[in-house]
């Protein structure tokens, strides 16, 4: 728990902002083009948990690696993911990042660093492991980071995962975005543990929680894991703590979340706050952050259009990519 | 040089150390994970791995926690930047508890990143009736690999390919199952030509024949060979294929012998019902059905799981003698 409120350098408070805005305005024109019925998917929307990947983000060269999870485009832009071909995937183009055939929850971009998004919890944390093995294998110096949910601390794959990098003293960082629901269920009613960083006990390995809504908080955290792993020190466990605005999958009614803390959780929306934050505080100035925000609001729409506009794959792509030869017809 | 009977010199078991041995030493980016597999606790549970740790370096042959989500997952991870992994499952029943790993991720990352990445590692686990190990510790799950996308499953029937088969799996480019068999690790056999490989995806008539065709792989193999002996003794002539590779297999070559003989058996040790003996018999009448002169036949096991009392045991295990039944039912007998 040693994070000390050092405050990261100008350029990287606004690198931060940059990333936060992207984030934020891709969630709104996704979930805006959604539900105009011009594009259909399904989408877990990250919105309210920004700061996290954002923060993290800094600190990680675009060699490093992450691994991430459905609910997971804020992390893959953050991480550098372009925004026209992760647009182009989601509307299952030619053009996407996997040529359509993973779609939102299998954007892949090895280029940026994102090696995989998986749709099934708990399964980024084994894998990132891997990634982290030929790391010191190679003595490369990267780092990989592994993002996960709340609710991805109860299945047996986070244990075996931090169990193995702890006695191999793996170069990963695993966060933990502690949105405290999983699916349709509160954090507590299926959670014994207190904190999901308690768990790092059992590993002998630091577990650190902290404000997940605040950059400059989870900037510090994150920057001492990752030296840490870098230096060959082992894995950090991080849980941030924040809250997702729009339930477990965009249209569900989420009745089974408690309305006060919904709408507590919305007034406090971590975006603007820090926005106001950095121009109270001199680090920036309305008109600066203004023209970052217009900036990806116009690269997203037109990432967007592009997308729409964009041709789908042939149906020959059904035979390529289940080996590395493409499978003859007669067994297709 | 030296004759075939000179030659008889080696087991599936040292034939698969030399060939990780080989890989090992030939490809840097060769590791091995796996419960045990390092010297200090004794070169895995069966001994396949011994010896590799001291030579190659216990960075590269590293025994593991029993976490095999996290055995396969990080040898992913690794396959997805350039490295070949090979797994050591230690009983082939063990990776039913790693199968989010196999089946949703090392068979479909290919796939579902539109070739970004790839996963090329190896999984080698043993398995086979014949020990009384019982019902956990024995089962031919090939099918359930055959069905899912992505895998290759190969296997051998004697000491010399699984040398060459091995270090086709490891490199290649695809996820690989590769199944060996616990009962006949120390069966002596020809010796490989050390660092030779076998092709992926290509069937070996092992005996040739013209009356039925009896396609199997793994140690049925012989039990094949074995019938055919016999039946050669009232005159029956039957041609057995060893498919090396069950999926994906080598449909050109298991057609053309059936086109040949007009009559087929399929055997294998793994339960028959929905096993790798309806899809190969299958495909034999979707192309072969007017050539044929009766219904292909399985022979696999009873649709239980492994017993453990011996004489269940035995009769759980296909044979030389259900082999040669199932031939004598293709050719009009009872």
């Amino acid at each position: 728990m040693s994070a000390a409120p050092e405050l990261p350098e100008r350029s990287v408070l606004i690198e931060m902002y940059r990333k936060l805005s992207l984030l934020k305005q891709n969630d709104e024109q996704a979930r805006a083009v959604i539900r105009s019925g011009r594009l259909q998917m399904i989408y877990y929307s990250p919105r309210g948990q920004e700061c996290i990947p954002a923060a993290v983000s800094v600190n990680l060269t675009p060699q490093d690696y992450i691994c991430t999870i459905y609910r997971g485009t804020h992390d893959l832009l953050a991480k550098g993911v372009p925004l026209e071909a992760l647009w182009a995937e989601m509307a299952g183009k030619v053009t996407g990042t996997c040529k359509g055939k993973g779609g939102p929850m299998h954007i892949t971009h090895p280029e940026s660093g994102a090696m995989l998004t998986t749709g099934i919890v708990g399964s980024s944390m084994p894998i990132a492991n891997g990634l982290a093995l030929a790391s010191q294998i190679r003595g490369d110096g990267k780092v990989t980071v592994a993002y996960f949910g709340d609710a991805a601390s109860n299945i047996g794959a986070f244990h075996e995962a931090l169990n193995m990098a702890a006695v191999w003293k793996l170069p990963v960082v695993f966060v933990c975005q502690n949105n405290r629901y999983g699916e349709h269920t509160r954090f507590e009613k299926a959670t014994a543990a207190r904190r999901v960083s308690d768990r790092a006990a059992s590993y002998q390995i630091p577990g650190v929680t902290v404000d997940g809504n605040d950059p400059v908080a989870v900037y510090g955290v994150a920057k001492e894991a990752i030296a840490r792993a870098r230096a060959g020190e082992g894995p950090t466990l991080i849980e941030a703590m924040t809250f997702r605005f729009y339930g477990h999958v965009l249209g569900d009614a989420d009745a089974y979340m408690d309305k006060a803390e919904k709408a507590a959780a919305i007034a406090a929306d971590p975006v603007p706050r820090y926005r106001t934050w950095l121009i109270e505080q001199g680090h920036a100035t309305e008109s600066e952050l203004a023209s970052i925000d217009n900036t990806y609001a116009k690269q997203i729409s037109e990432a967007i259009e592009a997308a729409l506009a964009a041709p789908f794959p042939d149906v020959a792509e059904l035979r390529r990519d289940v080996f590395a030869i493409e499978l003859p017809e007669v067994v297709a | 040089m030296s004759t075939e009977k000179s030659r008889k010199n080696i087991s599936a078991l040292q034939s698969l150390n030399l060939a990780l041995d080989r890989a090992l030493a030939s490809d840097p980016g060769v590791i091995i994970l796996g419960e045990d597999v390092a010297d200090p606790e004794d070169g895995g549970v069966m001994g396949v791995t011994k010896g590799l740790s001291t030579r190659h370096g216990d960075s590269r042959v590293r025994s593991t926690p029993i976490s095999e989500q996290a055995i396969i997952g990080a040898c992913i991870g690794a396959s997805m930047v350039g490295m070949r992994p090979v797994a050591e499952i230690m009983l082939m029943n063990f990776t039913t508890v790693a199968m989010d790993m196999i089946v949703n991720h090392a068979a479909k990352l290919r796939f579902m990143s539109g070739g970004q990445t790839h996963v090329p590692i190896t999984i080698r686990a043993t398995t086979g009736a014949g020990f009384s190990t019982g019902g956990q510790h024995a089962d031919y799950l090939e099918a359930w690999f055959a069905h899912t996308a992505g895998l290759k499953v190969v296997t051998y029937s004697n000491p010399a390919d699984a040398h060459g088969l091995l270090l086709s799996c490891i490199f290649d480019d695809d996820p690989c199952i590769f199944i060996e068999n616990l009962t006949t690790y120390f069966a002596p056999g020809v010796a490989p030509t050390p660092g030779e490989r076998i092709p992926l995806g290509v069937a070996k008539v092992v005996r040739e024949g013209r009356d039925a065709t009896v396609i199997s792989y793994g140690p049925q193999v012989n039990a094949a060979l074995s019938a055919a002996k016999t039946l050669a003794e009232t005159g029956i002539d039957i041609e057995v294929i060893d498919l090396r590779t069950i999926a994906p297999f080598d449909r050109e070559s298991v057609l053309a012998s059936v086109a040949k003989t007009r009559r087929a058996v399929v055997v294998h040790e793994a339960v028959k019902p929905f096993g790798v003996g309806a899809e190969i018999s299958s495909v034999i009448h979707e192309e072969l059905f007017s050539r044929l002169k009766a219904p292909v036949q399985r022979v696999g096991a009873p649709f239980c799981a492994v017993p453990y009392s011996k004489p269940l045991e035995t009769a759980f295990v296909p044979s030389a003698a259900r082999i040669e039944a199932a031939v004598r039912k293709t050719l009009g007998g009872a």
